[in-house]
Order: structure tokens, then C-alpha cells, then sequence
């Protein structure tokens, strides 16, 4: 479904190059978990991805379902099905919850050429997924993230995953700011939302979210690169040892630089 | 800059589509201002000896008033000995019907949107036209009088009622109140008087759309709407203008009196030319606008749509004189390129527990500057009165300016004023996250955009309100880059 191949980018106008040769390959039905320290590059891979206009790629591809996106604007990639639950979610004071999704999902109904809803059935649609994440109703017609709790704007996000039901979603640490039992809420939804036809691209900090949500894939990501992939195992051997060790290892075996 | 704000700058610098012109042939009349010229224009206009020594009155105090300058704008100062004072198209000077309409202004009004014709209007809104100096038509008369309304020309009241005219003409705005509105009591050249009898609900919307097409001629329209005891309406005024390089002058006033128990809503949308990007041409927009709420549990509400203009300096308040009256003022002013605007309000309160609502929102992209300017009097006598204000400012781009200039005078401990303002940007993460979702460029901007004018805009008359959203649109949509 993705695959990224060498990516290096960096940031607009300027010679701050954060991406430094990413590899990634992820298939439906799969989900894959990216850890690495802060200011690795996690977020960074997340956006260049999406499209945001702050970065530009200087080398490397990404192909999605075989076609390289690396041109498009976001709002065409959402159109393709990528998702994106951000870090830190921005607030748009005056627009809603509501009006945002339905207007966001009409419009990749129509890229796609799928039928669009009207707003009597989008409310029976928007009733119907909240239930996915126990969200209550009276978010649908707040303004988008204003006044909402660092986990209520996380928990939202995955709402509107729910909602617009896409193929591959990057999750980027959803899971901090969340409370214990927001956490298994959110990561229950998460799961009832995974399925063969898509897939899922968790950044975290945490194994604790690798129990709720269980990957196929661990990658770990350090100084703008990917430099080790595995299975759960070595979420747990990072847990117990730290990314520096993990670093001199590596070294040591002339893996990394 | 990046990517984000080019495309908003471009889509903020939509071109105007208002600006041809109309050609007609005007009759003649010399340029510059003098007592001869002031004569001229009151025989032309057939009026009687009292409103040619109101003029003159006007004109004596206005030779020995200063241009004001303490506004946050820059502009050449306007030539007041080469402008012309009085602009008619050559016609018939009585017009029976449509037909008697100059077929070319007739276009004109067609092509802006505002048809004459009764049969192609908006069902429920009477509109008085008026080209440059002179209201050439005002529809719905015969319905509105049946319910004794009169709303005509104000060239008309003053023949026709002139005791009413006589004692509500600058009994809100004094002749020397400011150097425009002297000048403008000098020489203003027509405008719309509507009168609403006692205990009556105005039956239709009264609109009053105004087009300057001369070059030359600068436009001072008067208005005065008055609303007697229990008496209601809802009033609106549009404008626009051709493209020239020469900046315009328009400096109108507007009087409104609100008696006992009376409610006028007052709302503009005002879309003047204002100027190319390099901040040519333009119109300049010098208007005093002020209501009184002259009789107890009285209301006035002024709710403002300003787009276009090179500069702007107005401030439409309300006098709060009647015990328990309501002031209220909403605006939204989007300045872009290189327009000024200076706009806010002022609410006097005198009465007992009168009331005022502020809410202005400014937006500004470009290189433009917008000030909201606003003043809050409670005077000693208007015990438990309350003042609210917001004034929230949006900028695009990083070369605009927005700033909020809040005057606050309280001489009643019994009263309350409160005071809110906020500024921001519109954010690239915010449109990012928006396209993210799948909405395009020129949707998120204009999603934002709307989310941050709606509480003004939902006050706007039921049947402007598409015309308002279509009007930002315009000013804000066009191709992304
Ligand atoms: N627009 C930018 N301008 C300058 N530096 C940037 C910009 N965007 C990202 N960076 C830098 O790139 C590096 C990677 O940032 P990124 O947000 O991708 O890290 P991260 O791995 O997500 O970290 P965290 O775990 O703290 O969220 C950081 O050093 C960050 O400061
Ligand atoms: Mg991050």
C-alpha cells in the first residue's frame, strides 16, 4: 500500500534537512509502530507523507497503490485514503466538528465518485462512529479542538478516522495525554477500525500502547532515519535497554554511522 | 513567504468586479466649492429658501474647520477646489415610472445585481437607486405609503415634508460636528428619507444602493431615518463603484432617530472601489453615521459588512438616551492590498439601564492596515447600564497590520463595562489540518474565514445574507496558486 523509498527532505527555503534516507514498506492489513527519540524525525515522516507545504522532498519517492504522491497537495492524498492523526491537533475556532466532517467526507466521496450523504443521514453516520470511540455528542457541534482537553483533541482525532474511514492512517503518539481508560477506549477503536482493506502507522514513545494495539512491525527511528525494524520484541528490548544503547550496538556492528 | 500564504494573498486579491463604468451624459456644472456653487446647486435642485441657508450655514462653518488627521491612515488629502459637487444625469427631472429610467443606468443597476423593475426584485425589499448625486428611482413608494411609510429621495422630503425634515435634518449629527459633516451639510446632494409612523412594523426591507460613476464628482448623500413611537424597520444600504485612478471622495451622513419603544436596524454592505494592488485609485470613505435612542426602551442596531474602499474612517454609534435603550453595533471589515480602514463605533450612554453590544471583527490580508477604533461613554446619570465588547482581529499574511484602539469612560460605578479583544493569524497548520482532511486550499480559507465572521454576518436581514456571503466570496475566493 506505502512505500517509501529513500526519502530525504527538508525543510522549505531552508538547508535544515530532517528525513535522511527513509525506507518503509507497509501492506494492507498491516500495522506497523515507529519509536525513536525525541526529534528524531517521527512527526517530520508523518507530515512529508501527508504534504505539508513546510517540507520539501530532495530525493527518494513515495508511492502509494503503486503511484507516486510526492507531488500532490494533502487535501489530494486524503482523497487517496492517508490519514493523518496529528500530535498536537490545531484548534479552528468557528468551524465544527460537524461541519468539518461532512464536509471532508462529501468531498472524498466525490473524488472518488462514491455517493455522498446528506445531512440527515450523516447525523445517523456521525451517531453510529462515535459509539466506536464512546465519544458524547455535544463534541459534534463544538468548534474543532478549541477549549478541548489535550486527550479529548486526541480522542478525537481517531473519531474522525472513524468517520472518514481511511486507508492508511498515521497515528502520531495518540496515545500520550490519554488516561488509562481513554487509552483502552481509543486502542478498542483502533482495532475495530483495522481491517484487511487498510492500515495503520503507530508513532508512540510507549510500549504500553503496543499491549492494547498489537503491530506486526517495530521500527526504530533515529536521526532522520530508520535504522532498525523488527517485530514486538524489540519494543520490549528498547523498553529495558534505551535508544543509546541500542545506538552502540548498532554502531558496533557497522549498521549505523 | 510560503506556499499557504501566497495562495491565500492571491485568493484575497480577487479582482473587483464592480468597477465599469457607466456611460451617460451628465449635465453640466462647474467644479470647486463656493457660495455661488452652493446657490447652484440649491436652484438646481429646486429647493426652498431654508434649506439654501441650512447649506450656506454648513459652509461658512466648514471653511473654518481643520481636516482631521488623528486616524490611523495616510492618504493624499482630497482637493476640495477641483472636485464636483453635484453630478446628475441628464433626464427627465421627474420620473413617473421605470421607463422614464436613463435605459443605461438602468443596466447599470441591472449588471450590479439590483434590478428596478418591482417585478424582478427581492420580494419584500423597496430600494431607492442613487447615481452619483441624485436618487433616480425608488420602487414599492405606492405599497409603502399605504401603510403610511414614506420613503423617498431625501431631495423629495425636503419638498414634500419639510416639517419633517426641518426638525430632524442634523438634529443627531450637528452641522459642525466633524469637517466632513460640514462639508457634507454644505453640499450633499441626495440621499434616502424614510419615515416610520406610530406603532408600525415598516412592511418591507428599505434599501438604498449607491453607485458613484462620475470621476470627478465626489458623493455626499444624506440620509435620515426616523422611527416614531413603536414604529419598526429594517434599513440597508449597498455600494459600489467603477475602477479609476483617481481616489474618490464619498464622505455621506447618516441620522437615525429611534422615538419610544421604536427599533431601527441599520446595516450596510459596502463594497467601494479600493484602489489596485499598488493602492491607486480608490474611493475614500469619510462617513459620520449616528442614531439616537431618543425615547425610552428604544433600539438601534447598526450591523456593518465593510470590503471595499482605499480608506475608511467610520464610527457608526448611538446616542442611548431613553431609559433602558439598546445599542448595538456589528462589523466585519476585511481590508486587503494597500486599503486603510479605521472603523469601530462609539455608544453614548445617558439613560438608565441602556445597554450596549459591540462586536467587530477585522480581517486583514496584504499589505492593508485595519483599526478598530471604539468608545464607550456611561455618563453620571446612567445608572445599571452595561456595555459588552469584542473585537477580534484575523490577520493573513505578515505584511497587514490590525490594531484595536478602545476608549473607555465610565462616571456610574453602577454600571458595568466589559472588553474583550483577541488577534490571529490565519494559521498554515490550521489550513494544513484542514487539507489533510480532504478539503481543498480555497474551501479551508474560506471555511475559516466564515467561522470567524459568522456571529456578525446571522445579523444581517434574512435576505442580504447570501448577498453578504457572495460578497466575501468575491473579495476573498478566486484562483489558487
Ligand atoms: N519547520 C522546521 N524548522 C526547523 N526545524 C524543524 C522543523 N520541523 C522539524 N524540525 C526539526 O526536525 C527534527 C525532527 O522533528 P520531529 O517533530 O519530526 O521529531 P519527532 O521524532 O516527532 O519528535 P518527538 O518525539 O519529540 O515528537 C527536530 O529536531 C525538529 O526541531
Ligand atoms: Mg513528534
Amino acid at each position: 500500500m506505502l512505500e517509501i523509498k529513500n526519502l530525504h527532505a527538508k525543510v522549505e527555503g531552508e538547508d535544515i534537512e530532517i528525513l535522511k534516507g527513509v525506507n518503509l514498506k507497509v501492506n494492507a492489513g498491516e500495522i506497523h509502530a515507529i519509536m525513536g527519540p525525541n526529534g528524531s524525525g517521527k512527526s517530520t515522516l508523518s507530515k512529508v507523507v501527508s504534504g505539508h507545504p513546510e517540507y520539501e522532498v530532495t530525493e527518494g519517492e513515495i508511492l502509494f497503490n503503486g503511484e507516486d504522491i510526492t507531488e500532490l497537495d494533502a487535501d489530494e492524498r486524503a482523497h487517496l485514503g492517508l490519514f493523518l492523526a496529528f500530535q498536537y491537533p490545531v484548534e479552528v475556532p468557528g468551524i465544527t466538528n460537524k461541519t468539518l466532517l461532512r464536509e471532508a467526507y462529501n468531498t472524498i466521496a466525490r473524488a472518488n465518485d462514491r455517493e455522498e450523504l446528506d445531512p440527515l443521514e450523516f447525523e445517523d453516520y456521525l451517531i453510529e462512529k462515535l459509539n466506536v470511540i464512546e465519544m458524547k455528542d455535544e463534541f459534534l457541534n463544538r468548534s474543532i479542538n478549541t477549549g478541548f482537553s489535550g486527550g479529548e483533541k486526541k480522542k478525537n482525532e481517531i473519531f474522525q478516522m472513524a468517520v472518514l474511514n481511511p486507508k492508511l492512517s498515521f497515528l502520531d503518539e495518540t496515545d500520550s495525554g490519554l488516561d488509562i481508560d481513554a487509552l483502552k477506549v481509543v486502542s478498542d477503536g483502533v482495532n475495530k477500525i483495522a481491517s484487511n482493506d487498510n492500515a495503520i502507522v503507530m508513532i508512540t514513545h510507549y510500549q504500553r500502547l503496543l499491549n492494547y494495539i498489537k503491530p506486526d512491525f517495530v521500527h526504530v527511528m533515529m536521526a532522520g532515519k530508520i535504522i532498525k525494524s523488527g517485530d514486538i520484541k524489540l519494543a520490549e528490548e528498547l523498553e529495558a535497554h534505551g535508544y543509546d544503547e541500542m545506538q552502540k550496538e548498532l554502531a558496533l556492528n557497522g549498521e549505523a554511522q | 513567504m510560503s506556499e499557504e500564504t501566497k495562495a491565500l494573498e492571491s485568493m484575497i486579491g480577487e479582482e473587483y468586479k464592480y468597477g465599469f463604468t457607466t456611460d451617460v451624459e451628465y449635465e453640466e456644472f462647474p467644479k470647486g466649492i463656493s457660495e455661488d456653487i452652493i446657490r447652484e446647486l440649491s436652484t438646481r435642485k429646486g429647493e426652498p429658501e431654508w434649506m439654501l441657508e441650512f447649506r450656506l450655514k454648513a459652509y461658512h462653518a466648514w471653511k473654518e474647520m481643520e481636516e482631521p488627521s488623528w486616524f490611523n491612515a495616510t492618504y493624499k488629502k482630497p482637493d476640495f477646489e477641483n472636485l464636483l459637487y453635484y453630478s446628475a444625469p441628464k433626464k427627465k427631472p421627474q420620473l413617473d415610472s421605470m421607463d422614464d429610467v436613463d435605459p443605461n443606468i438602468r443596466e447599470t443597476y441591472e449588471k450590479l445585481g439590483i434590478p428596478l423593475e418591482e417585478q424582478k426584485m427581492l420580494a419584500g425589499v423597496a430600494v431607492d437607486a442613487v447615481f452619483d448625486s441624485v436618487s433616480v428611482f425608488t420602487s414599492f413608494k405606492e405599497k409603502l405609503a399605504d401603510a403610511g411609510v414614506i420613503f423617498c429621495s431625501i431631495s423629495e422630503a425636503i419638498k414634500e415634508h419639510p416639517e419633517l425634515v426641518k426638525k430632524y435634518l442634523a438634529s443627531v449629527v450637528p452641522v459642525r460636528d466633524n469637517f466632513y459633516a460640514a462639508l457634507n451639510s454644505a453640499v450633499f446632494s441626495d440621499g434616502s428619507f424614510c419615515y416610520i409612523p406610530k406603532n408600525t412594523k415598516c412592511p418591507m426591507e428599505l434599501s438604498t444602493y449607491f453607485r458613484i460613476n462620475n470621476m470627478d464628482s465626489g458623493q455626499f448623500e444624506r440620509t435620515l431615518i426616523v422611527a416614531e413611537e413603536g414604529a419598526s424597520v429594517s434599513y440597508l444600504e449597498g455600494c459600489t463603484a467603477p475602477m479609476y485612478d483617481e481616489n474618490q471622495l464619498h464622505a455621506a451622513v447618516v441620522e437615525l432617530v429611534a422615538l419610544d419603544n421604536a427599533d431601527i436596524k441599520y446595516s450596510t454592505i459596502q463594497n467601494w472601489y479600493s484602489g489596485d494592488e499598488n493602492g491607486k485609485g480608490g474611493i475614500y470613505n469619510f462617513v459620520t453615521k449616528r442614531g439616537i435612542c431618543k425615547g425610552n426602551n428604544s433600539k438601534i442596531s447598526w450591523t456593518q459588512l465593510e470590503t471595499g474602499s482605499a480608506v475608511t474612517l467610520k464610527y457608526p454609534s448611538v446616542i442611548l438616551q431613553g431609559d433602558n435603550s439598546i445599542g448595538e453595533f456589528y462589523s466585519v471589515a476585511v481590508t486587503t492590498k494597500k486599503q486603510q480602514a479605521d472603523t469601530g463605533t462609539k455608544m453614548i450612554h445617558i439613560g438608565k439601564n441602556t445597554k450596549s453590544t459591540i462586536i467587530s471583527k477585522g480581517i486583514s490580508a496584504g499589505q492593508s492596515n485595519n483599526s478598530y477604533r471604539g468608545e464607550v461613554k456611561i455618563g453620571k446619570k446612567a445608572h445599571g447600564s452595561k456595555n459588552y465588547s469584542v473585537c477580534d482581529s484575523m490577520l493573513i499574511g505578515q505584511e497587514c497590520g490590525a490594531h484595536t484602539f478602545p476608549y473607555i469612560s465610565s462616571q456610574n460605578p453602577s454600571s458595568s463595562v466589559e472588553h474583550e479583544a483577541t488577534t490571529s493569524r490565519v494559521g498554515e497548520e490550521q489550513i494544513f489540518y484542514l487539507m489533510q482532511r480532504g478539503i481543498s486550499e480555497q474551501d479551508a480559507i474560506s471555511m475559516i474565514i466564515n467561522g470567524f465572521v459568522k456571529d456578525v454576518l446571522k445579523e444581517l436581514p434574512l435576505e442580504f445574507a447570501v448577498e453578504a456571503n457572495k460578497l466575501l466570496d468575491v473579495k476573498l475566493e478566486g484562483s489558487v496558486g
